[in-house]
């Protein structure tokens, strides 16, 4: 609680107290009239102030001037005809309850939420005279190199120069498995250092660095407003209006009925009563509250889980979703070439890969560096000599004083040895050791391991068919999908070509269509698309410039995780909207018959708010779907 | 040009008008309100003066919300 708050709440319990003080005095007539304003004013004067002000600066019909007409009206009745003050009092009193209790409610959640994200860093440390100096992460510029310490965040993006460690990334990510990197590695900034010293040469500016980036789009996400969201303003700028209008009617028309076509008494006080409970009850607290905390829950939680939505809007979007497109490399696969399969005919499969890795040892080629990542041991130069390479076929080389060639089937054909040739995806390196066929390697790009999984979640959240893009060859994209279970897959094509597609599936969606990608060179898709979820937002500005929702690492189970946080959200959303403006409409029929009196009313009005309230701060919590 | 201010305001529905009302002030292209962040994001029109546009801005919410803020 804030000052101000706990000057509020000592200002309601002291009127409170005040109020059944005066209740307690046996007083009459012009005296208990004067003894009730103690309490009313004490609780209403700033309500009263602000009613006062908005006639005054033409701002008319908003809920301060609700709550002051209509117990002002309650008093006058009290005083003329039933000489019950209490309600007018109660009114003001439950009413500063309720929005004292707002007040804290939208407090929490932002301190909240603000805790979640709480990855700022505050210093950057720069080493100077042998001694470490605090300095504003603003004003470092790029190639300086800060240290470190465990525990401290990384301020900057950059690379390693010195010292190992492992980071905690789940602020950013959501993932709670420490990363461990070593000299040399890029490190993004908002992990956590955990045990190791480092010495960090900064690639960015602080301004430019992922923290920066994620905080700027997690403060300015509710700028993109969603239709509800419209909806309400718009919603409340007519609704008061009509209420006011209303009450108005209520009380002068049926007066004035009775008194002329009925031969009734006017019963002016009645009516009156009525239309002031009916004011009351209009207030719209509750719709114009709950909405946005809703939505600013729930882009808080979905950050907090790795996710990040640019806008309210997006929640629409996603919870709609029933075409999910997807990139292939990269987004469903690893996008990195491994070893996946060995065939060693004449030795054993280690062996195979020993021979095969030394002698593409001095290559660059990707197909090399899987093999030698696949080996993992260090290689000892002295055993390889002679390494001539074939550009596009492959490597001859001498391992051990024998000549060893891999490479594909060309290559084989061409130093004319025997071997059979094998149908599958990927690529196929043949290995051959004088002259004699000693096996294969397959090698290829691997479906990450939640991919099976992220399908089958698709599936089971309503999503009525999944999409798979890729510039890939046509035999490897069919495998990779039937092995995942895609329902549609494109393949061999050009990223015009994935433009052109997503189009065509654009025109007969039913709901909305996400496409899924790692945000390198398919940002035209990403825009073009109901939603753009790019994945990995650590290290690429692409992603996280032109996509509407960034996962934080590149897990595709995320994607159908943000399906069901945004259906959650707008779920509740839609709980609060019906419940509130039922409720409230259930009210005002009892009020303008004559069943409601003032104590309904402030149900109506605070109660239903705080149930809101309540039910929006669920948004917060989607770390389990 | 872009600036963001700290904001202090009460409900939903007061940073609403604020924003309203800091739309129709000269000098601004377009200004919205983010209640929860209670932070008000600001484009302003080329060659407009901050300081004084921001002074009108901060009088004319004001006018709506008698207890709003404006940090700037």
């Amino acid at each position: 609680m804030n000052r101000k708050q706990k000057k509020w709440l000592a200002r309601i319990i002291i009127s409170a107290i005040m109020f059944v003080i005066v209740n307690l005095i046996p007083a009459e007539g012009v005296l208990k009239f004067c003894i009730y304003l103690i309490p009313y004013f004490s609780i209403g004067y700033d309500i009263l102030r602000k009613a006062f002000l908005g006639i005054i600066h033409g701002q008319l019909l908003d809920e301060n001037f609700l709550m002051a007409i209509a117990t002002v009206g309650a008093y006058a009745i009290a005083a003329t005809r039933t000489g019950d003050y209490n309600e007018a009092v109660a009114v003001m009193l439950f009413y500063q309850i309720g929005e004292f209790f707002q007040s804290y409610a939208v407090g929490k959640s932002r301190k909240n939420i603000s805790q979640l994200m709480d990855i700022r860093p505050d210093y950057a440390n720069i080493e100077a005279c042998g001694k470490l100096e605090k300095v504003d992460p603003d004003e470092i510029p790029v190639d300086t190199v800060i240290t470190v310490l465990p525990g401290e965040k990384i301020p900057i993006d950059g690379i390693i120069v010195e010292g190992s460690s492992s980071l905690d990334t789940v602020a950013l990510t959501g993932e709670s498995v420490p990363k461990s990197v070593v000299a040399g590695e890029e490190v993004v900034s908002g992990c956590i250092n955990m045990t190791g010293l480092l010495k960090i040469r900064t690639t960015k500016e602080f301004g430019e660095s992922t923290v920066s980036k994620i905080l700027d789009m997690v403060e300015n996400a509710s700028s993109r407003k969603s239709r509800s969201e419209a909806f309400i303003s718009k919603f409340a700028r007519v609704y008061t209006p009509i209420v006011c209008a209303s009450a108005l009617i209520l009380a002068v028309i049926p007066p004035l009925f009775r008194m002329f076509f009925l031969n009734l008494s006017p019963d002016f006080g009645e009516w009156i009563y009525r239309a002031l409970t009916f004011l009351v009850i209009s207030c719209p607290c509750a719709l114009v509250i709950s909405i946005p905390l809703g939505f600013f829950a729930g882009i808080g939680g979905a950050s907090n889980a790795g996710i990040l939505i640019k806008g309210s809007n997006f929640f629409e979007v996603l919870a709609k979703a029933d075409t999910v497109v997807f990139d292939k490399t990269g987004t469903l696969t690893k996008g990195v070439f491994e070893v996946s399969e060995i065939t060693a005919e004449n030795c054993s499969d280690e062996e195979l890969l020993e021979i095969a890795a030394y002698a593409e040892s001095s290559s660059t080629h990707p197909i090399a560096k899987s093999l030698l990542t696949a080996y993992g041991a260090e290689i000892d130069r002295e055993r390889v000599k002679n390494i001539r390479e074939f550009g596009g076929s492959g490597v001859i080389a001498e391992v051990d004083g024998k000549k060893v060639v891999v490479g594909n089937s060309k290559l084989m054909a061409a130093e004319n040895i025997g071997f059979s040739e094998i149908k599958s995806i990927g690529t196929v390196a043949y290995i051959a050791v004088d002259g004699e066929y000693y096996g294969c390697i397959i090698i290829s790009d691997k479906e990450k391991s939640t991919s099976k999984k992220a399908i089958t979640a698709l599936k089971n959240a309503g999503i009525s068919k999944t999409v798979m893009l890729t510039g890939d060859r046509k035999a490897v994209a069919d495998s990779v999908a039937k092995f995942l279970g895609v329902d549609e897959v494109h393949s061999e094509l050009l990223p015009d070509g994935k433009v052109e597609i997503v189009e065509n599936l654009l025109k007969d969606r039913k709901g909305s269509l996400i496409f899924v990608g790692d945000g390198i060179n398919d940002a035209p898709v990403l825009s073009r698309a109901d939603a753009g979820i790019a994945m990995g937002a650590m290290g690429s500005d692409a992603a996280i410039e032109s996509a509407d929702v960034v996962l934080m690492d590149d897990d595709p189970m995320k994607v159908a995780k943000a399906v069901n946080i945004s259906r959650k959200v707008m779920r509740i959303i839609y709980q609060n909207i019906v419940f509130a403006i039922g409720v409230k409409i259930l009210c005002l029929i009892l009020g303008a018959f004559g069943y409601a009196n003032m104590w309904l009313a402030i149900f109506a009005d605070v109660g239903v708010m705080v149930l809101a309230v309540l039910n929006a701060i669920r948004c917060l919590f989607v770390k389990k779907i | 040009m872009n600036k963001i201010y700290k904001i202090e305001v009460d409900c939903a529905n007061c940073a609403a008008k604020m924003e309203a009302a800091a739309n129709k002030i000269e000098g601004i292209k377009k200004a919205s309100v983010n209640f929860m962040a209670l932070k008000m994001n600001v484009e302003f029109e080329e060659g407009s003066e901050v300081k004084k546009v921001m002074a009108e801005v901060l009088k004319a919410c004001r006018k709506i919300e008698p207890d709003c803020e404006i940090f700037f």
